[in-house]
């Protein structure tokens, strides 16, 4: 394929997507805020934490008035949103340091965890499903698709715990959480590859059986096409046809929807970095909940609404690319 | 293509799956004397055997026992859940499709912006401000759910509307109002039943997720999720059974409603016959 990329179709497509998008977190970031507003919950109690229980009633008024709670909603939310753009999320009240520093340091670990998490289930779910959609119907593929959607009904957390179970304790070959082993102060590439092993290889199988259903189907579909047929009347080799003829086109639809698995992905990491103490953004999202650290939750909920319309852009764009009927019109 | 019996099979053991464990948790908590909230530490973290089919846990209460009680209360938050997720759902779906126009527009980008957030990210954010207490985690869940089924009752509204009986009603005299509860309403019903139904399970892991990351359900309601958070540190002493049950009974349910649904859709339509054996 040596045919030019459609540029200004794509550039057009993005620059729509992000007008659209400007609405949509806009609307979030003030859903968030009106639902912290209607919460019982007080950000001056919480910010005082078990010295609020003591402090006489002039303290807590003062701090009220320095944290500025008392402000209406709008006000509240437009000076948010201001500093904001400014580059100032507010400061997290459990770690008590700037939200962006937090989200600056951990979103590296969590982006390092998702994409290995993809790879293997990319690439275990292109094996398996070449493996079931070859014989639809057949021993291997009954047995792997029980397997998947099993799988699927599996919480991560679940599987989680039983593999530090299994790998950590009853073996004792990996490490059961964390990013560097415990007393050490260096971080070193052998340590956190040892690391990675157990949470990617988790959050990977709890993607697997979507990667896994559309392969197979993909791969199945494919065979009975006619390219397929003519490769076969031609006498190329069965492994020619599978992986040159009915594995590609069976793989594209689901490599161009890859980036609707964002959701998803968010989903898995929240429990998967809390199960393995992973120190990523998903990780640091439970705790600002558990302690109702508004700033920082506002700021990752915010950030995760942006991940989602980014990935669905980017399967857009692919999709438009593999399938030029779909075409950049979205 | 599987035959006529094997789906049967699948439908027969589904269905009697679903039979069992909703008969566990009625009967057993009522008819079982015996408290399962009971301390014994003379009993603690002995290994599934016959007196103790699951084990017990490290405060030596029985796990079989704390299990139906878990799942008795994650069905109940699950099955709640998703009514109110069918109820809010059919009502906007309903009003969008019936509307029209400017109205089904605001709805629509109403539910896609819900969509853009993660579902268990919102959960959690909803959770986080309103803990603790049952209802928070009955709203988290139903607020993330209801989207799925306000876009099918939608469509269905949608395909109904052109049809005959829809125009018979309308050039008879009938009022909107009257169009939507008499003759729209009630074809949609089934469809959103089926969807209420999927959607239980999937109520149920949301539960247990929200519940395992300490934001759910308080501990003196345990349910699925927070009997996996609590054997947290008997998993770490090496202790599997308190881990994996809980976990399984959360398996089953989704199998067995997915294994009905695919049985109910293979009914209505033969021809389309899902090859999904489990």
């Amino acid at each position: 394929m040596t045919r030019r990329l459609p540029w200004g179709a794509m550039a057009r497509m993005t620059g729509r997507r992000a007008l659209a998008a400007v609405p949509v977190l806009l609307g979030v970031t003030l859903a968030v805020f009106a639902v912290a507003e209607a919460s019982p919950f007080d950000p001056v109690k919480a910010y005082a934490g078990t010295a609020g229980l003591t402090a006489s009633q002039e303290n807590l008024d003062q701090l009220r008035a320095n944290l500025g709670v008392d402000r209406p909603l709008l006000t509240h939310w437009w000076e948010w949103l201001t500093s904001a753009l400014a580059g100032d999320l507010g400061d997290s009240a459990v770690l008590r340091r700037p939200v962006t520093e937090v989200i600056g340091e951990r979103l590296g670990w969590s982006v390092l965890l998702a994409a290995t998490a993809f790879a293997v289930a990319l690439a275990l779910g292109t094996l398996l499903g070449v493996l079931a959609g070859r014989r639809r119907g057949g021993l291997v593929d009954r047995a792997v698709s029980s397997a998947a959607y099993t799988l699927e009904a599996a919480p991560a957390f679940w599987l989680g715990l039983l593999a530090v179970w299994f790998f950590a304790l009853k073996l004792g070959v990996l490490p059961a959480g964390g990013l560097t082993d415990t007393g050490s102060d260096t971080v070193t590439a052998g340590q956190i590859a040892r690391h990675l092993v157990l949470p990617a290889l988790v959050l990977g199988l709890s993607q697997l059986p979507w990667f896994f259903l559309y392969v197979r189907q993909g791969v199945g579909d494919a065979l009975e096409e006619d390219p397929v047929r003519g490769a076969r009347a031609r006498g190329l080799r069965e492994r020619t046809v599978l992986t040159g003829h009915a594995l590609r086109s069976g793989m594209l639809p689901m490599l161009t929807l890859v980036g609707s698995r964002v959701p998803e992905l968010i989903t898995g990491a929240l429990l998967v970095e809390t199960v393995f103490s992973w120190p990523g953004i998903a990780a640091a999202t439970v705790t600002a909940a558990t302690s109702v650290d508004f700033p920082l939750l506002a700021a990752l909920t915010v950030l995760a609404t942006a991940a989602v319309l980014l990935g669905n852009l980017l399967s857009d764009l692919l999709y438009g690319l593999a399938d030029p009927r779909a075409g950049f019109d979205g | 293509m599987a035959d006529p019996r094997t789906h049967r099979l699948r439908l027969w053991t589904s269905a009697g799956t679903i039979a069992v464990l909703v008969l566990a948790v009625l009967l057993v908590p009522p008819l079982v004397q015996f408290d399962e909230q009971a301390v014994d530490l003379s009993r603690k973290l002995l290994p599934p055997s016959w007196d103790h089919p699951f084990g017990t846990d490290d405060l030596g209460r029985d796990l079989l026992l704390r299990c139906v009680h878990g799942l008795r209360i994650s069905l109940l938050v699950g099955l709640v859940a998703a009514l109110v997720a069918t109820v809010v759902g059919t009502a906007v779906g309903a009003a969008a499709g019936a509307l029209g126009g400017r109205p089904d527009r605001w709805l629509m980008r109403l539910v896609d912006a819900f969509s853009s957030v993660p579902h268990l990210l919102l959960g959690i954010f909803v959770v986080a401000l309103f803990r603790p207490g049952v209802w928070p985690v009955i709203a988290s869940v139903a607020v993330t759910h209801w989207l799925s089924t306000a876009r099918i009752v939608r469509a269905e509204v949608l395909s109904l509307r052109g049809r005959p009986f829809v125009d018979a009603a309308v050039s008879g005299g009938a009022s909107r109002w009257r169009v939507a509860v008499r003759h729209l309403l009630p074809a949609v019903l089934p469809q959103a039943g089926l969807a209420a139904v999927l959607m239980v399970p999937h109520a149920m892991w949301h539960e247990s997720a929200l519940s395992f990351l300490g934001l759910g359900l308080p501990s003196h309601q345990a349910s699925l999720g927070n009997l996996v958070q609590n054997a947290r540190s008997s998993l770490l002493a090496g202790y599997w059974w308190p881990t994996l049950y809980p976990g399984l009974l959360l398996i089953v349910p989704t199998l067995a409603v997915a294994g009905l649904a695919g049985a109910w859709r293979d009914r209505l339509n033969p021809r389309r016959r899902s090859e999904l054996t489990l």
